[in-house]
């Protein structure tokens, strides 16, 4: 196992695509980072200059004690699975998984034995003879893994892995990888534009927008403590209400709907902020506090219920549990736990936390 | 589908029969004449069923060849005309392969202009260039040999168009793939694009095969031996023009025996066949 | 055009490339410029002096009516292939197209005819109509139709339309099918609901949706008569009778031959080039069109 250090990470495209801007990243040894962000800001492509795929523009990566930039793909001792898995399909399961020892010169033996561990592990043991195209899609991402895991290699690398999956096998497979995590301890970085499956896995979430940082934190930490109004508004679904506002009085902020305290502890704010509320961070009140809210329209998912409203003149979405009362064009109140609302500066987004 | 009702529902039948009778009578009344004596087909009144002498004519045609001006037998000329198609079509799969493989898979300097210098020769067929590269073939001793009957035919734009349009649908993981499994461009070769390709080169041998097979220009210019000619420049010779003297016999089981390689390719590989033309003509 | 995962190597590329790019010098870069440079040159009767004479090979050619004929014959010839050969070939796939038993069986009956060398069918057809022992020759003049194709210039020309005609079928027919199976079948259906016959979906549905085939067929069968009868015509009438069935490539071969007019012949193979380059363009040109479709 080995860590990767990445120092001031370029990449320009020909053309002058910008793609990654001044990345840098530790992911430790044994971790399990995540990549997160939209499509096209930059994940595939930092994972591909970690791979040796793609050339760097700029900067160093390290991965262990060693600098990689000039090194082969081969020689970088990683292992790489691929969205659309990239088995080869001329060659049988067994074939797909041998076939980077065999190119190695690793002693048949030890081919076999480490083939055999790995398709155990993934449960693919049925299948080895066969070839890619007569697997299910779940099957496949396990030979996909497979492949990676016989290799044994310092460092894993998931460039979207489940994306083309259908939803159940998606949570399986999202289970399975980190069971395997657990087992084999092995540093992994996962790229994926997916917040359930950043959260879920992740030890460390690594939020990227316009080929930058936003910001670097455990799963609860990037939900808990955005650093900036796009993480703030990226993770959590549905997404966090934002709305302009001004620091009147210390600790209180004025927005369209009305004052709101804040934790005037975590925040050191003052003018115009941009204020941002989770959704279920909101709670309906029947006293005569609070700001009053009319919902338009209510979404039912089950377990939780969606109200549509506007807080003043801006319009935010309410997640409250699901209950028997009736809101639907009903005025209520609402109220924020002061602990709950979040400051960030208007101009630049970035969280005014102290 | 829309169904046809009621007595048209036979139209096709009758029409696609009539298309069959039509396109196969020639090659029925070929087969007829190769089984009756000389005689009788001179005289013209050769009747439309077989006749008694179908492994004379054709032992005759096989072993022994006509009485004719060309006296070699026409197992010779088969055998040319199957070492000469087989050497065109896996020579221009060989060399299109590769040069393909090297257009898409490398970035170089002049990179489009090989690309170019061999896409434009789709526009230089043989038939215009034919007594300069005659010239050529001669200067460099070619001539009356399978290397001059092969050689200058083997370049082809055509497949190395199909390959690289096959190598552009493979997707780059696969590259990537291999490029962290340790595998180098020939190794990649070798091991991933050649067998993914199986199917394309085999539907382009049976293109190329058949080419090869039908060329005739080209070998008429370069074979002056007789033992070096091709089944199909040999029935040629066969035909004293306009004269009772042509062994119509012989001249037709040699027609058949000429005919019977590539159409029996084209029938037992019709899936290939057909996607080969199809394919290659995109 | 490229691959985003390509390999590095300097000497590899061109390695690979190599054998292809020395054919295509040696054999065809080579000729054709020999071809362009003799056009221009003037060889006396023995074959002893060369002078450069610019256009005057040209000059020749485009004053001599003999030129002009060839060419008419040419032209004749094509559109004679083309419409026969299109036209059969269309109406057998679409009859092959329909839900019918055996359509594979007929397809594969319809085909090889495509295996068939241009000299061998050629002889097929000769051996049928030659006046003196073919049966449909014996048949004709039993029916009283004068038929001679070894003196009469009309009747050759008919001939080796046939035998041509005959060899191309199956090509057509199998693009025809291929364009027909790629209609959609509820095009037709919700045609058919909307009260159109048989008929006019043939010609306002069907044949609309396949005119990208159909123009992609006739520039082949005009490249096809161009070049790849040059067998059928040398195996049949070598030209004649009295230059009657000589296309342009038969009388570059011809004029050419032996070392007769060298000069000439490179000039008809120059012109040629323009018209494959042409007939190139117009074939790109329309695939463009059939990737926009
Ligand atoms: N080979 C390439 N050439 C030029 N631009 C590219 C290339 N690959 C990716 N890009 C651009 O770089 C940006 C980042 O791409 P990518 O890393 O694939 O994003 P992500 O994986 O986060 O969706 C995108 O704007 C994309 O268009
Ligand atoms: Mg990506």
């Amino acid at each position: 196992m080995a860590s990767v250090e990445l120092t001031n990470i370029k990449k320009v495209y020909p053309g002058n695509v910008e793609a990654v801007r001044d990345v840098s990243l530790t992911v430790p040894n044994g971790s399990f980072t995540v990549l997160l962000g939209p499509s096209g800001c930059g994940k595939s492509t930092l994972l591909r200059m970690i791979a040796g795929l793609e050339t760097i523009t700029s900067g160093t990566c390290k991965i262990g004690e060693r600098v990689v930039n000039e090194i082969e793909p081969a020689e970088r001792d990683i292992a790489m699975v691929f969205q659309n898995y990239a088995l080869y399909p001329h060659m049988s399961v067994y074939d797909n998984m041998a076939y980077g020892l065999k190119n190695r010169g690793t002693p048949k033996s030890e081919i076999e034995k480490r083939v055999r561990e790995a398709a155990a592990l993934l449960a693919i043991e049925d299948y080895l003879t066969r070839k890619p195209r007569a697997l299910s899609g779940g099957q496949r991402q396990r030979v996909a893994m497979g492949r990676a895991i016989v290799r044994e290699p310092q460092v894993f690398l998931f460039d979207e892995p489940l994306s083309n999956l259908d939803a159940k096998l998606r949570v399986t497979m999202r289970l399975e990888i980190k069971r395997l995590h657990n087992r084999l301890n092995a540093t992994s970085i996962f790229v994926t534009h997916d917040q359930v499956e950043a959260m879920t896995l992740a030890d460390q979430v690594v939020v990227m927008n316009a080929g930058k940082i936003e910001q670097i934190g455990a799963p609860g930490e990037v939900y808990k403590h955005p650093a900036s109004r796009f993480v703030a508004s990226f993770i959590g679904a549905p997404a966090m209400n934002l709305m302009p506002g001004r620091i009147a009085e210390a600790g209180s902020v004025e927005t369209p709907g009305g004052k709101l305290p804040f934790d005037a502890k975590r925040f050191s704010a003052s003018g115009e902020v941009e204020v941002g509320i989770r959704p279920e961070d909101i709670r309906t009140a029947d006293g005569a506090n609070g700001v009053p809210f009319k919902a338009e329209l209510v979404e039912e998912l089950g377990a939780t219920r969606l109200l549509h409203g506007n807080f003043g003149t801006t319009p935010i979405i309410v997640a409250i549990p699901a209950s028997g009362t009736q809101y639907e064009s009903k005025e209520v109140r609402l109220t924020v736990d002061p602990a709950a609302v979040h400051l960030f500066d208007r101009t630049t987004g970035r969280s005014l936390a102290r | 589908m829309v169904e046809h009702r009621g007595w048209s529902r036979y139209i096709p039948y009758l029409v696609l029969s009539l298309g069959v009778a039509i396109v196969a009578f020639p090659v029925y009344l070929c087969f007829v004449g190769s089984t009756h004596p000389q005689d009788v087909i001179a005289n013209g009144n050769m009747p439309i069923t077989p006749g008694p002498l179908f492994f004379e004519t054709y032992y005759k045609t096989l072993f022994v060849g006509s009485s004719g001006s060309t006296r070699e037998p026409v197992s010779t000329m088969l055998l040319n005309s199957f070492i000469m198609a087989s050497m065109i079509a896996i020579g221009k799969i060989a060399i299109s392969i590769i040069s393909a493989y090297s257009v898409v898979y490398f970035k170089f300097p002049f990179r489009m202009a090989a690309f170019w210098l061999i896409f434009v020769t789709l526009m230089l067929p043989v038939e215009v260039r034919i007594y300069p590269t005659y010239k050529i073939a001669s200067d460099l001793h070619l001539l009356d040999s399978y290397a001059g009957l092969t050689i200058p035919l083997i370049a082809s734009a055509t497949a190395t168009l199909f390959f690289r349009q096959f190598f552009l649908t493979i997707p780059d993981e696969l590259v990537e793939a291999s490029k962290l499994d340790g595998a180098g461009p020939l190794r990649f070769f070798w091991d991933t694009v050649l067998p993914l390709s199986r199917t394309n080169i085999a539907a382009l041998f049976v293109i190329l095969f058949i080419y090869g097979w039908n060329q005739y220009l080209w070998p008429i210019l370069i074979t002056t031996r007789d033992d070096m000619q091709t089944i199909v420049i040999g029935i040629k010779k066969m035909i004293v023009t306009a004269d009772a003297l042509t062994e119509w016999n012989v001249v037709l089981a040699t027609a058949m025996l000429a005919m019977l390689p590539p159409v029996m390719v084209v029938i037992l590989m019709q899936r290939w066949f057909v996607k080969g033309l199809v394919e290659t003509e995109k | 055009m490229q691959k985003r995962a390509i390999f590095g190597g300097k000497t590899l590329p061109y390695l690979l490339l190599l054998p292809q790019l020395f054919v295509v010098g040696v054999f065809f870069y080579w000729p054709a410029s020999q071809a362009v440079w003799q056009s221009f040159l003037l060889e006396d009767a023995f074959g002893l002096n060369t002078s450069f004479v610019w256009f005057e090979n040209y000059k020749e050619l485009f004053a001599d009516a003999g030129y002009y004929r060839t060419m008419l014959t040419t032209g004749v010839f094509a559109i004679m292939v083309a419409g026969l050969s299109l036209s059969l070939a269309l109406l057998l796939a679409v009859q092959a197209d329909k839900s019918i038993h055996g359509a594979g069986v007929y397809k594969t009956l319809l085909i090889w005819p495509y295996a068939v060398a241009p000299a061998v069918a050629g002889v097929l057809w000769i051996f049928m109509f030659q006046p003196s022992l073919g049966v449909i020759a014996h048949a004709m003049r039993n029916f009283g139709i004068d038929w001679n194709p070894l003196l009469n210039g009309n009747d050759a020309l008919l001939l080796v339309v046939m035998a041509s005609t005959w060899k191309q079928i199956s090509y057509n027919f199998l693009f025809f099918l291929a364009g027909l199976q790629s209609i959609p079948r509820a095009v037709i259906e919700a045609a058919a609901i909307d009260g159109a016959s048989r008929t006019r979906r043939f010609w306002t549905i069907i044949l609309p949706l396949l005119s990208p085939t159909v123009f992609f067929l006739v520039v082949v069968n005009i490249v096809y008569v161009f070049f790849d009868t040059f067998g059928i015509i040398d195996a049949m009438t070598q030209g004649g009778p009295s230059k009657a069935t000589e296309t342009l490539v038969y009388k570059v071969f011809f004029d050419g031959r032996l070392g007769g007019n060298l000069g000439s012949s490179a000039a008809q193979s120059v012109i040629l080039m323009v018209m494959v380059v042409a007939l190139t363009a117009v074939q790109f040109r329309f695939i463009e069109r059939k990737v926009a479709y």
